[in-house]
């Protein structure tokens, strides 16, 4: 044998085998699985370096030229082509190679590839459930169905019971707090657009806000700094100020814009509290960094501070500057709360059957788990 | 009419946005691109009115000689030195070497900057604050907080260093970490799960209307 028939010997891996094609599930078509049986020299020190994937169309049932279309590193055994490149109803075949590369005494870098077999035919096609998120179907179904049924409850007089929440309690006193000091008062809606339910629940909340700041004739400002929000916000306002029967009142500069950057708006709003004073600032919606820059500014100048989000990160910094926090949920809640509706009680009470559900689901999950009786958690997995 | 079109429209893509999460198949699975696009383009149009209504109010202050006029002077003279130089460079402002670049660079990212690094003294003032033992959680909350900013530097490490392995400050921050402030988030973020899916139910449903306003 020569030198080169030597290292070949001793180079060229054994092939991956048993390699099998399907249509990729749960997708929207274009794409297609591969899978095999990694090369019995797939090993650590072993001769592969990694997998070449090929495809070839499938006309006349023969195979076209193949081409590359994916490579995975040593260890791996399966391939999508998650990009969508496959044409839907197009039959493709594939084959894998297991491929080792050297570098000779030359310094000359060399590849040896072993092919497996060509696969059977495959065609891409898309699906019409994702069947792998049954799980939140059944979810959404179930709480959709308790909140429905409460709000017919509700609607039929039924008295439901809803848990006091300290913040809201106080909105009242804080909106009067501002009218004795003949301050004004500043709301804050977050850093979120209107794609975002914070900033929903947050225009709710500015509704019944604005209602109580028209009866008691405060001044309610809400720099914004999304323009949608602006627009949205001074509906809300409006809307609020005619239902308290002072629409004259009113005055659309009350909801302004400032800018959408975020370190932009925090400087605006700080200036804008220590030049004004105001005797009331509430924070409801989406913030990240400047929550504790604004907070901790309204804080300095003695406003009475409530604050409500859903970002668990800023939770705390409201927690420990503002004089009351609405957390996650309840920022959800407070409008339900604030209106006293029927349907929007019955739906915060169909909300808590479901938060009912998953408590008894994560105390049976605890014992099953716990002794290895059933992963009762993977009915939970989202995908 | 005002109030019932906005409603049928949210009701239509609330529905269209839950169902196409559960159908990959075409055209559900291309909806969230065809929204977003459809929500850039609404935002576009309303940020020129937000940049009007900023415009008008500052000019009023002025106008006015309002208190502290000067600030709003200073927005409308930043808004027209950023724009005009915005448009007068073209389609390559942001490129390097650009006066929109240097503005960038020397005016915006060092104010930017500023306000950020602020956020370290506002979180010693409010840490002060809040971890005071005033009752039995704040002084739990003290503790807690105690054990993990030691066992978040190698001081803490160094005290503990005749201790075994896994019990020593950095051990005990990680389990106050992984377990106790695991736990009590997931619980904030499951009620924040639900809180979602009921608000949005309420605003598919219509029940929830007030952010449509008065449609007047």
């Amino acid at each position: 044998m020569t030198p080169v028939d030597t290292l070949e010997a001793n180079a060229r891996p054994l092939p991956p085998t048993d390699v099998t094609v399907k249509d990729t599930p749960n997708d929207g078509g274009g794409a297609i699985t591969v899978a095999w049986n990694p090369s019995p020299d797939d090993h650590k020190g072993g001769k592969v370096k990694g997998y070449s994937v090929f495809r070839a169309e499938y006309i006349d049932d023969q195979p076209g030229e193949f081409t590359l279309v994916g490579e995975r590193p040593a260890g791996k055994d399966e391939y999508s082509n998650d990009d969508g490149n496959t044409a839907d109803g197009i039959r493709y075949v594939y084959k894998v190679a297991a491929l080792n590369r050297v570098t000779t005494e030359t310094g000359e870098v060399r590849e040896f590839v072993s092919e497996s077999a060509v696969t059977l035919p495959v065609t891409s096609s898309p699906q019409w459930f994702h069947k792998r998120r049954v799980n939140v179907m059944v979810a959404v179904i179930l709480l959709s169905f308790f909140i429905v049924y409460y709000i017919r409850q509700a609607k039929a007089g039924k008295k439901l019971f809803i848990r006091r929440i300290a913040g809201m309690e106080a909105v009242d006193e804080a909106v009067g707090r501002a009218t004795e000091m003949g301050k004004k008062i500043f709301y804050i809606s977050g850093l979120g657009d209107m794609d975002n339910m914070q900033t929903i629940a947050s225009l709710t909340i500015l509704g019944r806000v604005a209602e109580l700041a028209a009866e008691y004739e405060t001044y309610l400002d809400v720099p914004v700094c999304r323009s949608l929000v602006m627009v949205t916000g001074r509906e809300v306002v409006k809307e609020a100020y005619s239902k308290a029967g002072r629409p004259d009142a009113f005055k659309p500069d009350q909801v302004h814009y400032l800018t959408d950057d975020q370190f932009g708006y925090a400087a605006a709003v700080d200036g804008m509290f220590v030049r004004e004073k105001p005797a009331t600032i509430f924070y409801m919606g989406q913030f990240y960094a400047e929550s504790l820059i604004l907070a901790e500014t309204g804080n300095s100048i003695g406003a009475i501070q409530i604050a409500g989000t859903a970002m668990p990160a800023q939770l705390p910094f409201f927690v420990a500057a503002c004089d009351y926090t609405l957390i996650g949920e309840e920022l959800f809640a407070a409008s339900s709360y604030l209106s006293k509706e029927p349907k929007l009680l019955g739906s915060l009470k169909g909300q808590d059957i479901g938060k009912g559900i998953i408590l008894v689901a994560l105390i049976i999950g605890v014992i099953l788990e716990s002794f290895g009786v059933w992963q009762l958690s993977n009915l939970f997995m989202v995908k | 009419m005002r109030r019932e079109v906005p409603l049928l429209i949210t009701a239509i893509v609330g529905i269209t946005f839950v169902v196409s999460y559960f159908i990959p198949h075409f055209p559900f699975n291309r909806m969230d691109a065809w929204f977003a696009d459809w929500f850039s383009i609404i935002a576009a149009c309303a940020i020129v009115l937000g940049a009007l209504n900023l415009i008008k109010l500052s000019a009023q202050k002025v106008l006015d000689r309002k208190e502290d006029w000067v600030y709003s002077l200073v927005i409308i003279f930043s808004f027209i030195l950023i724009t005009v130089i915005g448009f007068w460079e073209g389609r390559d402002y942001r490129d390097p070497g650009t006066a929109f670049d240097w503005l960038y660079n020397n005016m915006y990212n060092p104010l930017s900057a500023t306000m950020f690094s602020i956020l370290a003294f506002f979180v010693a003032s409010a840490s002060y604050r809040a971890f005071r033992a005033r009752n039995f959680e704040a002084t739990l909350l003290l503790i807690a907080a105690f054990l993990v900013m030691i066992g978040r530097v190698p001081v803490g490490d160094f005290f503990t260093s005749f201790m075994p392995e896994g019990y020593r400050f950095s051990d005990l921050a990680n389990w106050i970490m992984d377990y106790p402030q695991t736990a009590g988030q997931r619980a904030i973020m499951i009620g924040i799960g639900l809180g979602v899916v009921s608000t949005s139910l309420r605003v598919i449903l219509g029940i929830e209307r007030a952010h449509i306003g008065s449609g007047e």
